[in-house]
């Protein structure tokens, strides 16, 4: 019984960043129709960016801030620079771009910091309360948690309840008619991107200091198991990101637990066949058009 | 001409440029030959039916492994080895892809991506899960130069003669049934699922199907890796390689046979070339550059080449034949 | 469809083109010269993760090997030859493995592969070099594979292997504290299985508390921490390398767990656990870390004086850690063997050379080459933490078909500024 509030408790921390970074990928699939496979190397990058003012200011929160920034200005221009250059019909040359920023953005921060970890510490305690005897929720997984809601909490308002929200979700529906009505649809595309790599480089802020430390490919597994977690819940479900991140973390802190860590990946895999062989479009999938 | 003729020619002219090649660039050649069987299939795949997989690396394990086991467990003369491993390799990467395509006809681009992103990530964990060897994986038998030729090639030849004759065994029947009925079914599901419905094909039969067609010559991609280098490795088959894969067809052109080809040759040589460029580089630039830059390259001229053509250097090619003027050239081919 | 015929044609030509434009050279050649070496130079070969996630630990070490060979060639090489090392990556791939170790033996013809790093990697062209007669010296792994001479009678180990260590971590542990649980986390592979194995020769397999495992690219280890911790586990003994201990130690001292923690040499390298760490923390941390090692690294030693300022002059002043002394102990053992290979080496004399049993190297107990025995060191001894300093303490046990024996440390001493000659 202890080790089972234990595991769910680092599995609950562990999914919410999970869910924070699939949310990042049903924004810009939401925006642009592309999976971002480059999401985790720019939020890396976001990443470094934030561990060198933090190293240099000591300001834990400059770091985040800065971080924060780079995020969405990597992602605005890679959708300025490379994304907009491309056909809109195909989404496989979007694809092979996002690969070969991967091999630029990772080797780059190789050779420009090193391949070696580097420690990054958390701004508040990792010591866990003690509750009957058992570790649960550390003052950090409290942080992390309180973060991830309050960023979600913002984006829902912001697409429910703005006038920018209403216009970003029209671009991305029916730009043409959208470009009709005055919404400046291209506009909306980058700050889409920007948004959604923002979030993601929130993610990987929060999840470094748990991590053996900062490293080109610190976020990799994140963005497997993040892209895993959005189309199990529906990649134009923002609910879903949350549902399922928070989900996929718990399955993963248990099976790690109860039987091995080399189960998780399979456990991950089968929960994704089981819920697509039920609900092919994820589990929040809109209803499907009739097709005949 | 026809499509076996042909086949048999360009076999032939393959095998004829071995005599060329060094051993080590016969290797390459092997190399090239088993992405190529894969890319082959991919590219149909995607390009015909518009089903993204980013998983044909796991098809290809699967066909080194069924080649590995069968081959190994063979006593007797080495075809009858060779034979019985790829018989092995065929229907092991067929059940897979028979699977894997029965989920893909319900799935939507991302989707499938998904689950097949996921499968690759599980191959390390399930080689431990199952008795295929764990991380040192699966022997192969090693097939030395049969004594009639053995004066004349090295090794290393050999092997790319075999790695030749079971990809053209591979990609053939593919070349057959895209150019055939079943191709125009799958151009016609891919054009629109409900006219396609209404004709009397069903897209779900064809999906499948075209998946299981894709999965084949994957396989045998895989079963030639393992007669080249004598091991299947689960990590062999990871994620940077699936997704090489995937950049293979798209740099090549989507659904284009020789664009498989010429991604093939494209990814198996670049890195290489890449690599000797920097080597030449002074040395101590640091140890930071050292494997780095290589990488950093790669990906930045994999960036430049599709911004300039996103269609792949295929459609490149047929843009150039295009704009000559004396030749009477039929409207390029611009389907998916 | 049409187009596709054309674009086969187009690719042929271009295929043909391409296997013109390059050097012929194909027919089996038979010339009596020895490959990659020469009058003034022998070039010898290496395949390491430089790039991709396992570069973190490991690309320091070739460059440390690189450094000692700089260092060997500047004082006059070994009879009269420099030693070119070429590194090639392959970021821990075994696909890239086979591709790199081809390279190195069609197109650089080395004279020997040296220090190849990882056991899925090095796995995949062990039957290749074993059919091309490529010796394949001192393998950079622990694990049994590469002990066999009589299916590999070229390839030669260099690690203790991990059932060893872990038979001499237990066996350290059961003296200190006879009655307390122990406890084995490992790596999904065969060094965590390795290190499993040899716990268990030493005090059974019922008598393990918990088992757990974790795999590289796993994120965090809170899961299984917790679960020894609830296990009541008093004795960890890891089979972990050394991110993954900085992790289990930091991770369960954030629960206020504080057990003693017996490493693998594979994963307690003191200064880049620090480094992982922090340098504020480690020492409290890391107090009392027991591990053991056959290398000579011990801070106030003439060989770590020696590597230092090789690494000042050669290496660009790189950080000094475990892998700098690992990566030149290789590059002196290999010098060694080149030397006793004779005036005019062949890869039969080397291989000889090595299997003689006459080689030193550095280590602090004898190396057990021989001609039916391709392991490098049999025993290990302990090393402990204490205020920051990591160090031998005075006991040292050699492991044989299951039998752990204590022996006394023997060190072989610095001769020559560290030149064979």
């Amino acid at each position: 019984m202890d080790r089972l509030v234990f595991l769910l408790s680092a599995g609950l921390a562990r999914g919410a960043v999970l869910a924070l970074f699939a949310l990042s990928l049903v924004i810009v699939w939401r925006a642009a129709r592309v999976v971002n496979f480059a999401q985790a190397a720019m939020a890396v990058t976001a990443v470094y960016a934030a561990f060198a003012v933090t190293s240099a200011t000591g300001s834990y929160w400059a770091g985040l801030a800065t971080g924060l920034a780079t995020g969405a200005l990597l992602g605005a221009a890679a959708e300025r620079g490379l994304m907009r250059r491309l056909p809109h019909h195909a989404p496989l040359p979007g694809i092979i771009v996002a690969i070969g920023l991967v091999m630029v953005l990772q080797s780059g921060l190789a050779i420009a910091f090193g391949p070696e970890h580097r420690p990054m510490h958390p701004p508040f305690s990792e010591r866990p309360f003690m509750i009957g005897g058992v570790p649960v929720l550390s003052p950090y997984d409290l942080f992390v948690l309180i973060a991830a809601a309050a960023v979600m909490g913002a984006l829902a308002l912001l697409f429910s309840r703005t006038s920018l929200g209403l216009q970003l979700r029209a671009a991305a529906f029916a730009p043409e008619t959208s470009r009709l009505l005055g919404v400046r649809v291209p506009r909306m595309v980058t700050l889409g991107w920007a948004l959604a790599v923002a979030t993601a480089s929130l993610a990987a802020l929060l999840l470094v200091p748990t991590e053996l430390g900062l490293n080109p490919h610190a976020a990799d597994l994140l963005f497997v198991n993040a892209f895993a977690v959005a189309v199990i819940g529906g990649l134009d479900s923002p609910v879903g990101a949350l549902l399922s991140g928070i989900g996929v973390g718990l399955l993963v802190s248990l099976v790690t637990g109860y039987a091995s860590a080399s189960a998780a990946p399979l456990a991950v895999l089968g929960l994704m066949t089981l819920v697509l062989l039920v609900r092919p479009g994820g589990v929040f999938a809109p209803k499907e058009a009739r097709t005949a | 001409m026809k499509t076996p003729l042909r086949a048999l020619l360009l076999t032939a002219l393959a095998i004829a440029a071995t005599f060329g090649l060094d051993p080590f660039r016969n290797y390459q050649l092997a190399t090239t030959a088993a992405c190529f069987a894969a890319v082959a299939g991919l590219t149909v795949l995607v390009g015909l039916t518009g089903q993204l997989s980013l998983g044909h690396a796991v098809l290809m394990a699967a066909g080194g492994y069924g080649f590995a086991f069968t081959a190994s467990a063979v006593d007797g003369p080495w075809p009858l080895a060779l034979l019985a491993g790829l018989a092995a390799a065929v229907i092991v990467s067929g059940l897979l892809g028979l699977l894997l395509g029965m989920a893909a006809a319900r799935l939507r681009g991302p989707y499938l991506a998904g689950l097949t992103l996921a499968l690759v990530i599980a191959l390390p964990s399930a080689a431990n899960a199952l008795p295929l060897g764990g991380d040192q994986g699966a022997r192969a038998p090693f097939f030395a130069v049969p004594e009639a030729l053995s004066a004349l090639i090295a090794v290393e030849q050999w092997h790319a003669w075999l790695a030749i004759a079971i990809s053209a065994l591979a990609v053939t029947p593919l070349v057959m049934l895209r150019s055939g009925r079943a191709g125009l079914r799958m151009r016609a599901v891919l054009d629109d699922e409900t006219a396609a419905k209404l004709s009397g094909v069903d897209p779900g039969l064809v999906k499948a199907g075209a998946f299981v067609a894709s999965a084949v010559p994957a396989g045998l991609g895989g079963a030639i890796l393992a007669v080249a280098t004598q091991q299947v490795t689960p990590g062999g088959y990871g994620l940077a390689f699936s997704l090489l894969l995937v950049v293979a067809a798209v740099v090549g052109g989507l659904g284009s046979i020789g664009g498989a080809l010429i991604g093939s040759v494209l990814v198996v040589v670049l890195p290489w070339v890449v690599d000797q460029l920097v080597g030449a580089l002074p040395a101590d630039l640091g140890q930071r550059l050292n494997g780095n830059l290589a990488v950093l390259l790669f990906g930045a001229g994999l960036i430049a080449m599709t911004l300039a053509w996103p269609g792949g250097v295929a459609r490149l090619l047929d843009r150039l034949r295009a704009a000559r003027p004396k030749r009477r050239a039929p409207a390029a081919d611009t389907g998916r | 469809m049409r187009d596709s015929k054309r674009h086969m044609r187009t690719a042929a030509a271009l295929a043909a083109a391409a296997a013109l434009g390059l050097t012929a050279c194909s027919t089996p050649g038979d010339d009596d010269s020895v490959p990659g070496v020469t009058d003034d130079t022998v070039v010898i070969g290496t395949h390491q993760p430089l790039t991709g996630p396992a570069a973190a630990g490991y690309s320091t070490i070739s460059a440390a090997t690189a450094a000692y060979f700089a260092y060997v060639n500047d004082n006059g090489g070994i009879h009269g030859r420099s030693i070119e090392y070429v590194i090639k990556d392959d970021g821990y791939d075994p696909a890239s493995t086979q591709t790199a170790v081809r390279e190195l033996v069609t197109e650089e013809k080395v004279f020997a592969i040296v220090n190849g790093l990882g056991t899925p990697t090095h796995s995949a062209v062990l039957d290749y070099l074993d059919q091309q007669g490529v010796p394949d010296l001192f393998v950079s792994s622990g694990s049994l594979t590469w002990n066999q001479p009589a299916v590999y009678e070229n390839t030669f180990a260099f690690n203790a292997d991990y059932v060893t260590e872990g038979a001499a971590l237990a066996q350290y542990a059961v003296e200190q504290e006879p009655d307390a649980k122990i406890c084995v986390l490992g790596q999904d592979d065969d060094y965590g299985e390795g290190i499993l194995e040899g716990v268990e020769t030493v005090v059974g397999s019922n008598a393990i508390t918990d088992v757990q495992s974790y795999t590289t690219s796993a994120e965090d280890l809170t899961a299984q921490i917790g679960a020894m911790m609830q296990a009541e586990c008093e004795v960890n003994v890891l089979g972990t390398i050394n991110g993954f201990t900085a992790m289990a130690v930091g991770t369960a001292a954030q629960m206020e767990w504080f057990p003693r923690w017996y490493v693998s040499s594979s994963g307690a390298d003191y200064p880049t656990l620090a480094g992982y760490l922090g340098e504020d923390l480690a020492p409290v941390l890391l107090q009392g870390l027991v591990s053991v090692n056959y290398l000579p690294f011990s801070p106030d030693g003439e060989w770590v004086a020696l590597f230092e300022r090789i690494n000042e002059e050669y290496n660009d002043g790189a950080p000094f850690t475990g892998n700098t002394v690992f990566g030149m102990s290789v590059g002196y053992l290999f010098a060694e063997a080149l030397a006793a290979a004779g005036e005019d080496p062949t890869r039969e004399s080397l291989v000889a050379a090595v299997e003689s049993g006459d080689l030193v190297g550095n280590g602090i107990l004898p190396l057990s080459y021989s001609a039916d025995d391709h392991a490098a060191y049999r025993g290990v001894g302990i090393t402990i933490v204490n205020e920051g300093v990591q160090d031998y303490v005075d006991a040292a046990y050699t492991v044989a078909a299951g039998q752990v024996t204590a022996v006394e440390p023997d060190p072989v001493p610095l001769e020559n500024e560290g030149i064979p000659g």
